[in-house]
Order: structure tokens, then C-alpha cells, then sequence
């Protein structure tokens, strides 16, 4: 089977690191997302907002194509990245979650020492470089997470020795070792007290100078403080599916929300 | 939202008890856990009786007294003194005069009498003229508790007999061939027949067991063919249907009896594979071959039994690395295998180990199914190869046990504590291997 390649010399024409476009996914005979469209823009943080059950993790996962994992689950529509369509029957999945990295909403690092499970990403994926170019690269990776002060005289410690919010800064760390273009955070700080919180939000505006990324919050105010666009999904009452109800500058929607159902959400109506 | 104050509610005042009455009724209700509790314990208890009566039963067997009777009193041939006290020509002498001009002069043409040395000439006086006989054996109990009936009665029968303590367990037991003579047999042969046994079943179950169970959990649903060309479609249609019968049966496949699967590998391996079984395909023509009644038969059998028990639990274990590990793998654009052989797998290990040794260990000590695909019950050659006849403690122990020597019965007892030794240390192998695999993985 002939496997088609991400372009890496695509150059953008879009301003958008990736796009989704009609997307609709299905899981076996239910369709839990209908008629979702809309851009991620470059270096940008994009937050998916909405209550529970209304697809956010669901659309987010389809980015990497992370719901093939899924038994029945199915994605119609185009997914846009680098001028290619990840769905493409010849696009393998492999190839789309290097470039689209992920971080879960449970800090679920290797139970492998901290040096190693930043050095897996690269290792799975053919590194060719030397053992002082791994060091360097995981010291980077580190850096990166603004993780490298606390652990640098403990790499060999184990992964799961440190705390809930280092574990989590030590996954979007090992995320960056294999040099995405765009992070997926499925609300990456749901188990973290506000304190670690905090740190991974600052990371975050540190990080999107140099990614594109993408994030799934319950908290609203994560969500305004931290985000420059919004996309707010609601589950339609008749079909259970869900569907996107506006999105636009993160600021736009909070202020001055066109939709009567956005203001309802934000303002702690209903949800 | 504002909260009414909280009136006690019409229909349930007096229904719920108050003051004092609270103070009894938790007391009760404690006291009813309590009863519970006790009878649980005796449960435990119940157990643990169960397990002493057992080891109590061997080792009551295996250890005991003896009454040996010599033809010839010591006494009577040196006048008074121990053999080890006296000098080589003396012992010549005693020699000489007491065995019969041919017997010396078979003696003499192995090695002349002179020219040996007194341990020498001491094993030959013992065997030739004392020759210790074992008239009657005691169990421990006996031998401990009833001493003076036992004198009584060897005073009466054997008088000249003595009575003396025997540990049936000892160093020689373990390395003597089988033997018609209780006193001299020993588990040599079916000690190796089990370790070969058990060597070749581990080898063929465990990569084959393991390998099912991997492909069961982590590709079953995988599609390996094109789904969209039709020839495609219908393949993958085949091995999903195959498979789901698999996984689907496995627990019924580690239900059925063992004698049946005794059956299967008579009919298959012994049968209908003899020339491989038998070793003649390979060319390997051993004169203790005895057609597929070889240790790769029983092997290739003791495999089948274990089979569903090992993808049983590689299964579970695989199932028990957590999916969140999985995902982040996978989300850092490892391929399938690249997880399943860098994550899924050392983290299951452990216990894909432990249960793969246990269920081993519990197919060691399987008699039926090895009798059906012949076993030898008497052989006193050891295995030398996969295509030789063979034989294992358990069925060893059968054939001790059926005979009506009290001799053989104690050595039988003496086998059991050598195979139970044998299964504790592979279950301690198990754990062991376990905690070493734990603790070096990084946690």
C-alpha cells in the first residue's frame, strides 16, 4: 500500500495549523459530533469549550486520529493539516501523531526513570543522534516544560516519583521531544491544584510562540484567561449530537457572545 | 435554591430508634459482624487443620522406624568388638572364614582380598555375611508414641531384629535409579523425566500461550487485510470469527478434564505423529525408544492442557497494564508493536511469569493425562533426549503407592515430599521473579 507523506515542505498558504472541515464522528450507529468546522490557527491557543457530553474531547482526539484507538469509531469529513486531509484512507496514523502531539487529562507518565520517558518519543521514532545529542535533546525538552530546575539532579528518578503537576509538565515535556507542530491538551490541569495549574497555563503561553496548540477545559476561566480563540460545542437536544454553537476570539465570546446559548454558558446559566 | 428548615418528618418519627434504644441497636448490630467475623475465621482455620493433616500424613510415612535383622551378629564374628576397630588381616580373616571357598574366590578375581582396604572389606562383610534385613517398618507416630507394643511384638516375631530410626528421604533416594528393592530404590529417573518435562513445556507453551494472548487483546480487533477490496474483507472476516471463537472458549478449553487432553495427545502425538514423536523422522534411534511414548509427546500434551491457562492469564495481565499508558505512546507516534513491546509488555510481565509458572507447577503434579500417553511405570534409565521413554514423580508415586509393601509406601511418602519440594521451589521461582521484575522497573 502506498503511503502518502505530511508535505514538511508545505508551505502555508492557510492560517490555519489545522483545519476541520464537515467533520462528523461516529461511534458505531451514534453520531456524537455533526457538522464541525472550524480552524486552529498557527501559534495560537485554541480552547474547546462546552458541558459535558457535547463531543469537545471527542473532536479533540479526532485531531490526532487518537479515536481510532476506539472500537466502531468512525470520522467523516476532511481534517486539514499541512494541506493534507489526516483522514486520507493512505495517511498513516502513525505519521499524523508525531507532528500532533497529545497530553491527557491524567498525568500518565512511563513508569520508566524521567530521562527515559522523555527519550522514548525520539527513540520510537528512529533517532539517529548520539547519547550526548539525546542528553541535550532531553535537557531541551525539559527546559521547554520549565521542569529542567526541578529534576536535572534527579533524571533517573523515577516518572512517577514526582508530583501530579510535575508528572503533567513532564508529559507535554515528553510531547515536545518529538518536535510537534501542534499540542492537543485534554484538560491537561482537571486533576491539578491551582498552584500547578497555574504553571502549566504560564507553559502554555510560553509554548505557543514556538506550537500551535489546542486545548479541552471545563473551567471557564481557564478558558478566558488562557486562550485566544474559543469554540463552544453544545450537545443538540434532538439527535444527543454535538455540534458547535459559535467560536471566535477567546475575548469576542466572552464579551459580547452572539448566541443567546454562549451567554447562558459562560455566565453559569445552564451547563 | 434556599433550604427548609429541617422538621422531623411525621411518618418516620418513632420509626427510627432513639436515645438508649440507638446505643442497643448499634451494639447488636456489632455483635452480629462479630459472629460473622468468627465464622469466617474458622473457615481459615478449617484450612489450615486441612493443610497439617496433610503434611502431617507424609511425614509420618516418610520418616519411621525399622526393624533390621542381620543373618549374623557383629558380636558374634569379632567377639565383642566394632568392625571399624579392627585392622585390615583381621577383617581378611573374618572374610575367610566365614564365606564359602567360591564365593572368596569371586572376591579374590575381582580384587584380591589383601590388596583392599578395610572400608572396602567392611561393605563386603555386610553384604556377604551380616546382611542387614529389614523385617518390619514403623510410621513416626508408631515409632515415637508406641514403642513399647513395637519391642513387645519384634521381641516375640523377629528377636534378633533391631529396631532403629529411618528417614526414607535421604541423598541416596534421590540420586538411585528406580529398583524392585524398596530399600534401595530410588526417584532418579522420574526426577528427570519431571525436569525435562517440565523444561520442554515451558519452552512450547509459554512463547505460544503469550504470543495468543498478546494478539487476543491488543489485535483481535485490527483488520490485517485491505477492508476495502471484497478478497480483503472476507479474510478479515475469517480470522475475526476464528479468533472470537477462540476468546470466547478459552475458559471452557482450561475446564476440560485433563484425561481428555491425555486422549488428544495419545490419539495425535503418539498416534498420528509417531514417526516425529518417536524421534525415527530425525533419525534418532535410541534403543529406549518406545514408539511416541516419548517426553516429547507428553510435553507436546502437558502444553495443550496448560495452553488456556497461560493465554488466561498473560490476558489478564496484559488487560491490567492501564490504557492511559497505551494512549500516550501511541500519541507520541509509536506504531502498535513498538507499544506493545516497549510498554504493554514489561509492565505485564510480572504477571505473565507468575501465572505461566503457576499454572506450569500445576501441571507437573497432572498424573492422568501422562498415563494415558504412556508413561513408563517401570524404567530405570535415565532420559537422554526428547525421544526417550520416560517417567515422572507423580506417576512414580502412583505405582509405590498401589503396592502392598509398607516399604513402598513409605518411599512413596518420601517421593511426594521430593515433588512437593520441587513444585514449592518453582512457585517460589514465581514470586521471587516477580518482585525482581517489580523492582527493577522503575515505579
Amino acid at each position: 500500500m502506498a503511503m502518502k507523506a505530511i508535505d514538511p515542505q508545505y508551505t502555508a498558504d492557510s492560517k490555519y495549523a489545522l483545519e476541520v472541515r464537515n467533520v462528523d464522528i461516529y461511534y458505531s450507529a451514534f453520531r456524537a459530533v455533526k457538522n464541525c468546522s472550524f480552524g486552529m490557527e498557527r501559534n495560537k491557543i485554541t480552547a474547546l469549550i462546552g458541558p459535558s457530553g457535547c463531543g469537545k474531547s471527542t473532536v479533540l482526539r479526532s485531531l490526532n486520529r487518537m479515536n481510532d484507538l476506539i472500537a466502531g469509531a468512525r470520522t467523516e469529513g476532511e481534517v486539514l493539516y499541512r494541506g493534507q486531509n489526516l483522514y486520507d484512507p493512505d495517511i498513516d496514523a502513525v505519521q499524523v501523531r508525531r507532528s500532533i502531539g497529545m497530553v491527557f487529562q491524567k498525568a500518565n507518565p512511563f513508569p520508566k526513570s524521567i530521562y527515559d520517558n522523555i527519550a522514548y518519543g525520539p527513540r520510537v521514532n528512529g533517532w539517529k543522534g548520539s547519547k550526548a545529542e539525546m542528553d541535550e535533546l532531553v535537557e531541551r525538552a525539559l527546559r521547554g516544560a520549565v521542569l529542567w530546575d526541578e529534576v536535572k539532579d534527579d533524571l533517573k528518578k523515577s516518572g512517577l516519583a514526582i508530583s501530579g503537576g510535575q508528572q503533567q509538565r513532564l508529559c507535554i515535556a515528553r510531547a515536545l521531544a518529538v518536535e510537534p507542530e501542534v499540542i492537543l491538551m485534554d484538560e491537561p490541569c482537571s486533576a491539578l491544584d491551582p498552584i500547578s495549574t497555574l504553571k502549566i497555563e504560564e507553559l502554555m503561553f510560553e509554548l505557543r510562540q514556538r506550537y500551535s496548540i489546542v486545548i479541552v477545559t471545563h473551567n471557564m476561566q481557564q478558558a478566558a484567561r488562557a486562550s485566544d480563540n474559543t469554540v463552544f460545542f453544545l450537545m443538540d437536544k434532538e439527535d444527543r449530537a454535538g455540534q458547535i454553537v459559535e467560536y471566535g476570539p477567546t475575548e469576542q465570546i466572552f464579551q459580547s457572545p452572539k448566541d443567546e446559548r454562549t451567554e447562558q454558558y459562560i455566565s453559569g446559566r445552564f451547563g | 435554591m434556599s433550604a427548609e428548615p429541617l422538621t422531623p418528618l411525621s411518618a418516620s418519627t418513632g420509626r427510627l430508634p432513639q436515645g438508649e434504644e440507638v446505643k442497643q441497636n448499634v451494639a447488636s448490630r456489632q455483635q452480629r459482624g462479630k459472629l460473622w467475623q468468627a465464622s469466617l475465621l474458622f473457615s481459615v482455620f478449617v484450612g489450615l487443620l486441612v493443610l497439617l493433616l496433610l503434611a502431617w500424613n507424609i511425614v509420618n510415612d516418610a520418616f519411621g522406624g525399622i526393624a533390621v535383622q542381620e543373618a549374623v551378629e557383629v558380636e558374634a564374628l569379632t567377639g565383642g568388638r566394632e568392625l571399624e576397630e579392627l585392622a585390615q588381616p583381621e577383617l581378611v580373616a573374618i572374610l575367610e572364614e566365614n564365606l564359602r571357598s567360591r564365593v572368596l574366590g569371586n572376591l579374590n578375581r575381582e580384587q584380591p582380598l589383601a590388596e583392599r582396604d578395610a572400608e572396602n572389606l567392611i561393605e563386603v562383610i555386610l553384604f556377604e555375611i551380616i546382611k542387614p534385613e529389614v523385617v518390619a517398618t514403623f510410621s513416626l507416630y508408631d515409632y515415637l508414641f508406641n514403642r513399647a507394643e513395637i519391642e513387645a511384638q519384634l521381641a516375640q516375631d523377629f528377636p534378633r531384629a533391631e529396631l532403629e530410626f529411618k528417614s526414607w528421604l535421604r541423598w541416596d533416594f534421590i540420586v538411585n535409579p528406580m529398583s524392585s528393592n524398596p530399600i534401595f530404590a530410588g526417584v532418579r529417573t522420574a526426577l528427570l523425566g519431571t525436569l525435562w518435562l517440565l523444561v520442554l513445556t515451558i519452552l512450547i507453551s509459554f512463547p505460544l500461550g503469550l504470543g495468543a494472548a498478546i494478539y487476543l487483546e491488543e489485535y483481535q480487533s485490527d483488520k490485517i487485510f485491505d477492508e476495502r477490496k471484497p478478497v480483503g474483507r472476507f479474510f478479515n472476516r475469517v480470522i475475526e470469527r476464528s479468533t472470537s471463537i477462540i476468546s470466547t472458549n478459552i475458559y471452557n478449553l482450561s475446564g476440560v478434564p485433563s484425561i481428555i487432553y491425555g486422549m488428544l495427545g495419545l490419539a495425535i502425538f503418539v498416534r498420528a505423529l509417531e514417526a516425529f514423536t518417536s524421534g525415527s523422522f530425525f533419525g534418532a534411534n535410541e534403543g529406549t525408544t518406545a514408539n511416541g511414548r516419548t517426553i516429547i509427546s507428553a510435553a507436546l500434551t502437558m502444553s495443550l492442557l496448560v495452553l488456556p491457562v497461560v493465554i488466561i492469564s498473560s490476558q489478564e495481565a496484559i488487560k491490567a497494564v492501564p490504557s492511559t499508558l497505551r494512549q500516550a505512546s501511541l500519541g507520541l507516534g509509536a506504531t502498535k508493536w513498538q507499544t506493545i513491546w516497549k510498554i504493554v509488555l514489561p509492565n505485564a510481565l510480572p504477571g505473565i511469569l507468575t501465572g505461566t509458572i503457576l499454572a506450569i507447577s500445576r501441571a507437573i503434579g497432572e498424573t492422568a493425562p501422562l498415563i494415558v500417553v504412556g508413561a513408563s511405570t517401570f524404567i530405570v534409565t535415565d532420559p537422554t533426549s526428547i525421544f526417550s521413554k520416560f517417567t515422572v514423580l507423580p506417576i512414580q508415586i502412583y505405582n509405590w503407592t498401589s503396592r502392598p509393601q509398607d516399604e513402598f509406601r513409605a518411599i512413596a511418602a518420601a517421593a511426594i515430599i521430593t515433588l512437593l519440594i520441587l513444585l514449592l521451589s518453582l512457585n517460589a521461582t514465581a514470586i521471587l521473579l516477580r518482585n525482581y521484575l517489580r523492582s527493577r522497573r522503575v515505579s
